[in-house]
């Protein structure tokens, strides 16, 4: 019997990551009760940083391991480094949030870092278990830290919808995979790809079947309409912190699982699937640009705000051209800094016991808090799509692969679309430099390790959008084992 | 000496089929939040029997090992959603989806 070459260096950053959650949840226990736990986000911060380290030395190496179930190529390396930003960013905030709200506990941080894990097997995995396993490993994490905030009855509520609803997609996703398994014989992503191919099984209709189901199951996490019900409802009531890291570490994944799947191991069915995800992507973006006009808080705006944005992913993945595959890398990571910004500023608006997440509660801040206002502008007018910040180089790229691909109706819409966002992130602005406020609201309190993350957040959405060769270069070149 | 008569799999695969639309069904019909979580494991054990008819007929280990992979992960949500069911129930008194209804736009 052959025994499987095992390569440890390849999964390097996720055994440090899952180390690291395992020593939160140790200290946890043996630190003494009742005192404050900031330095157990500390202790994550340093998990995150080492295991970033050790995925810089993955890149443009290529090799898979364990069989071929794991791959370390640019694709998997780019989303890692995206996902360990984000993990980064998530931690940071928390350190403020988690302490003002009294999520005291350390599972809190390991939590998060498992999630991590998952997303990272997600990005890596090329064999249909660990995508799986890493799928499960995310949600099932993101089910509890949902719920995290025992006494808000609003958070009780959204772990419950996400969890009903995520196990309904699951069970969807699994019996795609299960049809995938029985028309080809194998869970290797290459290998259904070359059966496919070699078997000339392009109407088979299991393989129908399981594109439908892999479309609903994937379109459930990745929060596409008709899949999107959730979204609104569990964004507004997760505690702000986990909202920030679903709405951007959660959507990665799933869009680098989702590319993965798709693009490596079902590309003889471009043109079926072209035609579903091509209505799939104009009815997210309408329906989340408009719903969002009438939201009358800002985690719900910005829940339809994150809908309509997969919505924009979508049209470069419907295009599937290389301009659109490194746009939808490059726009994830843009879109990363500007809406974990963006929720870090909500987070900082707030205090122990008064959110104020109503955009109402956002008339006159400008004048009160001025650095507060222009972040939150600098922001907001990125996801907008306004010039020089990442979210417009984003769209640029974006839109410009769907001219390139010659779905011309798809660009109309998605730049009309991004004329009728404008709108709700401008009366947020609007309302913060050009109304009084009806309401006094003194005494925030900025820690500093959400100051931390914002600046960060703040750098990199001007880098992105000044600067933004850097980055889609190295996305280019991240998408070539892909296609 | 007893024969066994083999049943074809494709019988299987649609019994795993009928099990997963009643599992849908079931989900999307049903209020009380235990039952709608029995008719999601009923969906996850639906595909499991499809994967391991697959696995017998295409004489292959690996629907076999996923099967179990599906068991596991089942177990792992089923104490992750049970908690939260207790979670809600603490404060709400209620697991009827429809009382669930805090959040709405």
């Amino acid at each position: 019997m052959k025994i499987p070459e095992i390569d440890l260096y390849l999964i390097a950053p996720e055994i440090i990551i899952t180390a690291f959650g395992f020593l939160v949840l140790l200290v946890d226990v043996f630190a003494p009760k009742g005192e404050k736990k900031g330095y157990l986000g500390f202790l994550g911060l340093i998990g995150v940083v080492i295991a970033f380290f050790y995925t810089i030395p993955l890149m443009g190496s290529g090799k898979t391991g364990f069989e071929g179930m794991i791959t370390s190529d640019g694709f998997a390396v780019f989303f890692k480094i995206t996902i360990l930003i984000i993990a980064f960013l998530t931690l940071l905030i928390s350190m403020g949030y988690a302490a003002r709200e009294g999520i005291g506990f350390g599972e809190y941080y390991a939590l998060i870092l498992f999630a991590t894990l998952g997303m990272m097997l997600m990005a890596a995995g090329t064999h249909l278990i660990v995508i799986f396993l890493g799928l499960e490993t995310m949600s099932i994490s993101i089910y509890i830290l949902a719920g995290m905030l025992r006494e808000d009855r609003r958070s009780a509520e959204a772990a419950f919808k996400y969890f009903l609803l995520g196990a309904f997609a699951t069970g969807f996703l699994l019996y795609g995979i299960a049809f995938l398994y029985g028309a080809t014989g194998s869970l290797y992503l290459k290998d259904i790809a070359a059966h496919i191919a070699a078997k000339k099984l392009f109407d088979h209709p299991m393989l129908l079947m399981s594109l439908t189901f892999l479309t609903i199951g994937f379109g459930f996490k990745i929060a596409s309409v008709p899949f999107h019900m959730w979204t609104p409802d569990v964004y507004e009531g997760a505690p702000t912190s986990v909202t920030a890291f679903m709405a951007t570490g959660v959507k990665a994944a799933g869009f680098s699982a989702l590319i993965r799947v798709f693009f490596t191991a079902l590309p003889g069915f471009r043109p079926d699937w072209t035609s579903i995800m091509w209505l799939i992507a104009v009815v997210t973006m309408t329906v989340g640009n408009i719903i969002a006009i009438s939201q009358s808080n800002i985690k719900r705006m910005l829940a339809y705000s994150s809908i309509a944005h997969a919505g924009y992913i979508l049209v470069a993945f419907v295009a599937g051209n290389q301009l659109g595959t490194s746009g939808i890398l490059f726009y994830l990571m843009a879109y990363a800094f500007m809406n974990l910004g963006a929720f870090t500023c909500v987070i900082l608006f707030g205090k122990k016991g008064e959110e104020n997440t109503l955009v109402a509660d956002y008339a006159g801040v400008g004048f009160k808090y001025p650095l507060l206002a222009a972040s939150m502008t600098i922001f907001l007018l990125s996801m907008a799509g306004i010039p020089p910040l990442g979210g417009f180089m984003a769209k640029l790229y974006i839109f410009s692969a769907a001219v390139e691909a010659k779905f011309y109706w798809l660009a109309i819409f998605g730049v009309l679309n991004s004329a009728i966002s404008v709108y709700y992130y401008l009366r947020v602005t609007v309302l913060m430099y050009f109304r009084e406020s009806e309401r006094e609201i003194t005494g925030l309190q900025f820690s500093p390790a959400p100051v931390i993350a914002l600046i960060l957040a703040l750098i990199g959405t001007f880098y992105m959008g000044i600067f933004p060769s850097n980055v889609l270069t190295f996305a280019q070149k991240s998408i070539a084992g892909l296609m | 000496m007893w024969v066994v008569p083999t049943i074809p799999p494709a019988l299987y695969l649609m019994l795993s089929g009928i099990l997963f639309t009643i599992g849908v069904i079931g989900a999307l019909t049903r209020r009380n939040a235990i039952v709608v979580f029995i008719s999601i494991e009923l969906m996850l054990n639906a595909v499991n029997l499809t994967f391991i008819t697959l696995s017998r007929s295409l004489q292959s280990i690996d629907g076999v090992i996923f099967a179990f992979f599906v068991m596991a992960v089942a177990a792992a949500e089923a104490a992750v959603g049970l908690a939260i069911f207790v979670m809600l129930y603490r404060s709400k008194e209620t697991i009827n989806v429809d009382e669930v209804n805090l959040l709405k736009w």
